[in-house]
């Protein structure tokens, strides 16, 4: 649908009025929003809100020809400013889970901070024999798999795509102490969890 | 003298950025006593080369009797 097209309605708010020309123009808005937010849920609602608003002030709105690229200035801003209030949602939902992971992590040490019995790292034999068999792989792949997605996020971008840390940071709006955090969880997990599906598979307890 | 908790922590970051002299003795002088952070060390560097070896593909291996 082009502004021409839009052009045959006597006004913005006939236009806008007309079910047709909102359904086309939904998708169009969808799609977009998609790209930008990878996320279906949030662009839906970004959306919504942009519908909104422009049904809101269409009134205000004169220029029939320029609808489209009007109402897709407003779901720009609407993107721009989930975009800005999510980086800081990551922190805060990170922050959040803080506590509870330091509680996962505080069990592999004792109250001195050393391995306990049971979760110190045992030594692993030969370990690059396994990059040669499919098995390892899948079970690297479902390792990789638990870990929680912010997380899985970060060590791919530095293990996978191997960006500096300082891209890292600026990429996902985090201080360099909290990636370094994250890392090391991830490390954590990513070695117990390869060490008891693997390394120490049918090994005397 | 460093924990274990402290320990794995620095070797972790090691991979991000460069110890400083302090830090490396520290550690080094942990790693000398402790079997549980020498194979942490090791084991890391491992999930490092195994990760990048996944990240192009080394993981598609022929089944072979």
């Amino acid at each position: 649908m082009s502004d021409q097209q839009t052009a045959s309605f006597a006004s913005a708010h006939e236009a806008l009025n007309d079910p047709a020309f909102i359904e086309t123009l939904r998708k169009q808005m969808v799609g977009f929003a998609s790209l930008q937010l990878n996320d279906p849920h949030l662009a839906e609602d970004a959306v919504q809100e942009a519908l909104i608003g422009a049904l809101k002030n269409a009134g205000a709105f004169g220029g029939k020809a320029a609808l489209k690229t009007w109402i897709f200035a407003i779901l720009k801003n609407k993107i721009a400013d989930i975009l800005r209030s999510r980086s800081r949602m990551i922190e805060a939902s990170s922050l959040l889970r803080e506590d509870e992971e330091d509680e996962d992590f505080a069990a592999l040490f004792d109250a001195h901070g050393h391995w306990t019995r049971e979760d110190q790292p045992e030594r692993w034999d030969h370990p690059e024999g396994a990059l040669q068999q499919q098995q390892f792989w899948r079970i690297f792949e479902a390792c990789l798999e638990r870990l929680p997605p912010q997380q899985a996020r970060i060590f791919m971008m530095r293990e996978f795509v191997e960006l500096e840390t300082d891209e890292i940071c600026q990429a996902v709006g985090m201080t360099q102490n909290n990636l370094f955090v994250s890392l090391h969880r991830s490390r954590l997990r990513l070695r117990e969890c390869l060490e008891n599906n693997w390394f120490t598979e049918g090994a005397q307890p | 003298m460093m924990s274990c908790q402290q320990a794995t922590r620095l070797m972790s970051e090691s991979r991000e950025r460069p110890l400083q002299l302090k830090e490396k003795m520290a550690l080094k002088t942990h790693l000398l006593i402790c079997a549980g952070c020498r194979n942490f060390d090791t084991q890391i560097s491992f999930l490092r080369q195994a990760t990048r070896a996944f990240a192009k593909g080394k993981n598609d291996i022929d089944p072979t009797p």
